[in-house]
């Protein structure tokens, strides 16, 4: 009699804790078929030969000079836009806190800034190329009222300098996005304590907003980062293929297996995910670290 | 004193930065009848019935993965509230992966399990190659679709409207439909238009997976005339500003709305 009393909320539970699971099953679906297994697959390409057996000479290959050098220069431009993006935008960021701007100041910055973080890909190519480009604006306007001709001080738009400026116009407002709430939540208060303990303004930045801030531009930078380096179109658009950066690589060998070997191309692809991961690590770690004080 | 002034110098020289360009394109657009300002270009872009075709293909992209992105993410976050909270770090992170993972590796493990010879051959189809792209989409706009309608429910208390419908009689399917999607309604709208402006000028997925969208149209254009891509850039500069303001103008009107209550 007990027994049967017993184990009816048992079969209640149980059927419920089914249905529980049974209400994920279609996302669990999805990201299965559509996100975790197309990128363990490539993981583990990564790691396999062309009979698939196991091996690490695809990811050792990635260590030829030409790889190398493309990963190289995909990480150079990556930390220099997430250096310059995090210092500039850390900067008007800072502005518009501090400045004692108007309102309406503040608001169209962060507006303006989330449409510009958005506005990346092949527009934002097309618009770099029609005010900087040969043709573009700025150059037609230097020559014509300065006489300086902007491509003949050695400026091309389709290079590594002219890449980092067009990435910027994404890096920054990200930046500011994410920057702008950190410095409203310094507090009044420690501003007011520094001073009336006699700090200048300077040793209230070095000593007590930097050392609160520091989490959140550093996991910012590493955001910015990875947001640069899985950039592809607007380095497709921008030029082409006249520049070898990963993403440029790996799009061409996907399209037309340009490494003769399709390993080689999952290493290629493994790499990109490996950065990117790390720094997104780096980026959850110091934001957690930065959350400490904003109780 | 000194402050204000270095504070307005380093958001006019910001502005400089970021205004040009768009003053760039937009002038360059202009210019494609010999010495006079003209829409000329936008009345060719417009008129290009490829322009139409791609652009009508990407709409109806960007519409059908907003609603596939409804569908999967309504029912889960909703569900992860009322009965599985526990695992809700999982999902979480699941859904901010479309971030880390750079979209190129993700088409190019769909175009490695999904290929001709695969078990699941959908690229090698019509249907196929369109639905590929359509989830492809809706994983890209997991992380904003999935943190939109997440923020949207934690404003409204979802066990005791459950338990209200269900007293009343209502089944799953319309508890969500009728009494959780109304709710979240704004949120979603949020992610739908942030969706929207990502899809619409999406090149990567398209090009790898030989789909004539707007982004691959757009890149074409780009290497074969000279003022036509200002415009299209004048135009997809217009739709983000737009998704951007409608998103704005929705958080503005539900925080009004909010207050008043």
């Amino acid at each position: 009699m007990s027994l049967v009393a017993a184990s009816a909320p048992q079969t209640f539970l149980r059927s419920r804790l089914v249905l529980n699971w049974l209400g994920v099953v279609p996302f669990l679906l999805f990201a299965t078929l559509f996100l975790l297994l197309p990128t363990m697959n490539i993981v583990v390409g990564a790691f396999r030969n062309a009979d698939g057996a196991l091996t690490l000479d695809n990811i050792v290959a990635l260590f030829t000079p030409s790889i190398r050098a493309a990963f190289w220069i995909s990480i150079r431009l990556s930390l220099v836009t997430a250096v310059l993006g995090c210092l500039i935008g850390f900067a008007i960021a800072a502005a518009i806190v501090f400045g004692r701007m108007p309102a309406w100041v503040r608001d169209s910055v962060l507006t303006f800034s989330g449409v510009a973080s958005n506005f990346a890909g092949v527009p934002l190519s097309f618009a770099f190329i029609a005010t900087l480009g040969r043709l573009g604006l700025v150059t037609i306007l230097m020559r014509d009222w300065l006489g300086v001709n902007l491509y003949g001080t050695g400026f091309n738009l389709i290079s590594f300098a002219g890449l980092c400026l067009t990435y910027l116009y994404f890096q920054i407002p990200l930046m500011i996005l994410i920057i702008t709430p950190a410095l409203e939540g310094l507090k009044k208060e420690w501003r007011e304590a520094a001073q009336i303990l006699g700090a200048t303004d300077l040793q209230y930045w070095r000593m007590v907003a930097l050392p609160v801030l520091w989490p959140s531009l550093l996991g910012t930078m590493a955001l910015l980062f990875a947001n640069s380096f899985g950039a592809v179109a607007t380095a497709i658009a921008l030029t082409g293929s006249a520049l070898s950066i990963v993403p440029i690589i790996l799009f061409a060998q996907i399209r037309g297996d340009v490494l003769n070997d399709p390993h080689l191309g999952y290493a290629v692809a493994f790499g990109m995910i490996v950065l990117t991961g790390l720094a997104n690590l780096v980026y959850v770690v110091l934001r957690t670290r930065a959350e400490r004080w904003v109780k | 004193m000194r402050g204000r002034l270095w504070s307005i110098a380093v958001v006019l020289i910001g502005a400089l930065y970021f205004f040009l360009p768009l003053i760039g394109m937009f002038e360059f657009s202009l210019r494609m009848k010999r010495g006079v300002y003209s829409f000329e270009a936008y009345r060719v872009v417009l008129g290009d019935p490829h322009f139409q075709q791609t652009f009508g293909y990407s709409v109806v992209l960007a519409l059908l993965t907003i609603v596939l992105g409804v569908l999967i993410v309504v029912p889960t976050a909703y569900w992860i509230r009322l009965r599985l909270p526990s695992i809700r770090p999982v999902v979480e992170f699941v859904t901010l992966l479309p971030l880390v993972i750079p979209p190129i590796v993700i088409v190019f493990g769909y175009i490695r399990i999904y290929n001709t010879s695969s078990w699941l051959p959908l690229t090698g189809s019509w249907l196929g190659t369109n639905l590929l792209i359509l989830f492809g989409y809706a994983t890209l706009s997991l992380p904003y679709m999935y943190r939109a309608v997440d923020t949207g429910l934690r404003t409204i208390d979802v066990a005791t409207l459950t338990e209200a419908a269900q007293s009343l009689g209502a089944g799953w399917g319309r508890i969500l439909a009728t009494v959780i999607l109304p709710n979240v309604f704004v949120s979603v709208l949020s992610g739908a238009f942030l969706t929207f402006a990502i899809v619409i000028g999406e090149y990567v997925f398209a090009a790898l997976l030989n789909l004539d969208t707007f982004g691959p149209y757009m890149v074409w254009m780009g290497s074969n005339r000279a003022y036509e891509p200002s415009a299209l850039a004048v135009i997809a500069f217009a739709i983000t500003w737009a998704c951007m303001a409608l998103i704005q103008l929705l958080t503005h009107f539900s925080t009004f709305a909010k207050a008043r209550r």
